[in-house]
């Protein structure tokens, strides 16, 4: 495969989310505002891609009994990376309590552990590079699209900004947790009927 | 009395699926039928109740601000906080093997149904989930963390088996083509939370 296909592969064909159904869990929470969606997306797009590296650096010394620990152990560092840069920027960019925890549950997103099982242990480390800052992408998609609608319809508001005129009666059911997941079975409808080949028997 | 109210709220208000949505991946994947789910759903039970507390004492006694004041007063001022991601996984992903060892050694029969999703639990959110929740809620004691920690595990199994079941039921309806299999599971679950959500708010 060359470089552009691994790059687009994990937007469409094989999406993390709508497609390979991995990192669901910390990703539905995260989209009640477009601001906690960019954070989150941008976050797993770093921790993935520089995971994928490191481990396929390594790739050749790793014992295959022990490999989950090491990229447990991979993993959390970036995380812990992540999360105090974060912190540090907090005075002048904040960031609500919640949200600090999905940011901690990166570590165990299917997604970075997936993309590291899959690709990364078996090829080199510019292809593994790509591969994870392409999945980072492909989920950032989705969380962006889901909380679009979320705040718009929920909130009224797009990033803060008042977008709906004045007098619009915010929608509580939007804002609701499983509405995302509603959502999501709505952006994987659409995507399977244009994508035929995705189609389960 | 506190402790069955903690117990009630964790299993129904702050259900691990419905209202935070931790462990999806693993829901998701392995709920196609009832057998299966029941055996990662004990399993997910299991794990948290007995890595949860030894968080809560790692937490409690190692990684808090000033926790390491036990070890002397030139020690009050330290804060391991940062640390604690990557002590929890640790536990976890040690406590995970272990079990499997044990189990593996000592209860064939268990772990020919319990077995393979053990390696899938060191990766379930809900279970590193539920410490750094723990971390959050700041408990008193050891006792509730343990009560949180089942609660906890019998509200994912309750949500994992329940959606098993609906899963075999729908295998004989007609779903739309694009939306069959994960598309009408991800609707299914979100209609099983917005029924979920009349907990909510309840305190006892």
């Amino acid at each position: 495969m060359t470089l552009k296909e691994t790059f687009l592969q994990p937007l469409f064909k094989g999406n993390p989310i709508t497609v390979l159904v991995l990192g669901i869990c910390s990703s539905l929470a995260v989209t009640v505002t477009l601001k906690g969606a960019l954070v989150m997306a941008l976050s797993v797009t770093v921790v993935c891609g520089l995971s994928n590296l490191v481990l396929s650096l390594l790739r050749k010394g790793i014992p295959n009994r022990v490999r989950i620990i090491v990229q447990l152990v991979v993993v959390a560092m970036l995380v812990i990376l992540v999360d105090q840069i974060l912190k540090s920027i907090e005075v002048t960019f904040p960031i609500d309590k919640q949200l600090s925890v999905y940011i901690g549950l990166i570590i165990t997103n299917c997604i970075v552990m997936g993309r590291i099982e899959a690709f990364a242990l078996g090829s080199k480390p510019l292809p593994s590079l790509v591969d994870g800052l392409a999945n980072g992408f492909g989920y950032g998609m989705i969380l962006l699209i889901v909380a679009f609608f979320r705040e718009l319809f929920g909130s009224g508001t797009l990033f803060g900004l008042q977008v709906m005129p004045a007098g619009y009666i915010t929608n509580n059911l939007v804002i609701l947790p499983p509405f995302a997941l509603i959502l999501i079975g709505c952006i994987i409808w659409v995507h399977r009927s244009v994508d035929k080949e995705l189609q389960e028997k | 009395m506190e402790y069955v109210s903690l117990f009630v709220k964790s299993i129904f208000v702050d259900n691990m699926i419905f209202a935070y949505f931790l462990g999806m991946c693993s829901y998701l994947a392995v709920s196609k039928t009832v057998k299966t789910a029941n055996g990662l759903g004990l399993a997910v039970i299991f794990v948290l109740l007995c890595t949860l507390p030894l968080n809560y004492l790692l937490n409690k006694y190692v990684l808090q601000p000033g926790a390491l004041s036990w070890l002397g007063p030139q020690f009050a001022e330290v804060d391991l906080s940062f640390l604690s991601f990557i002590i929890f996984i640790a536990v976890i992903a040690a406590f995970v093997q272990l079990v499997e060892m044990v189990v593996e050694r000592f209860f064939p029969a268990l772990y020919g149904s319990l077995g393979i999703f053990l390696p899938l639990i060191a990766v379930n959110c809900a279970i590193l989930g539920g410490s750094l929740f723990m971390q959050q809620k700041d408990f008193v004691n050891i006792g509730e963390s343990a009560v949180y920690a089942l609660g906890s595990g019998v509200g994912w199994y309750l949500a994992i088996v329940m959606l098993a079941a609906i899963r075999e039921k729908m295998a004989y309806s007609n779903v739309p083509k694009p939306l069959k299999g994960i598309g009408i599971t991800f609707i299914t679950v979100g209609l099983m939370g917005l029924a979920f959500m009349i907990f909510m708010g309840i305190s006892l």
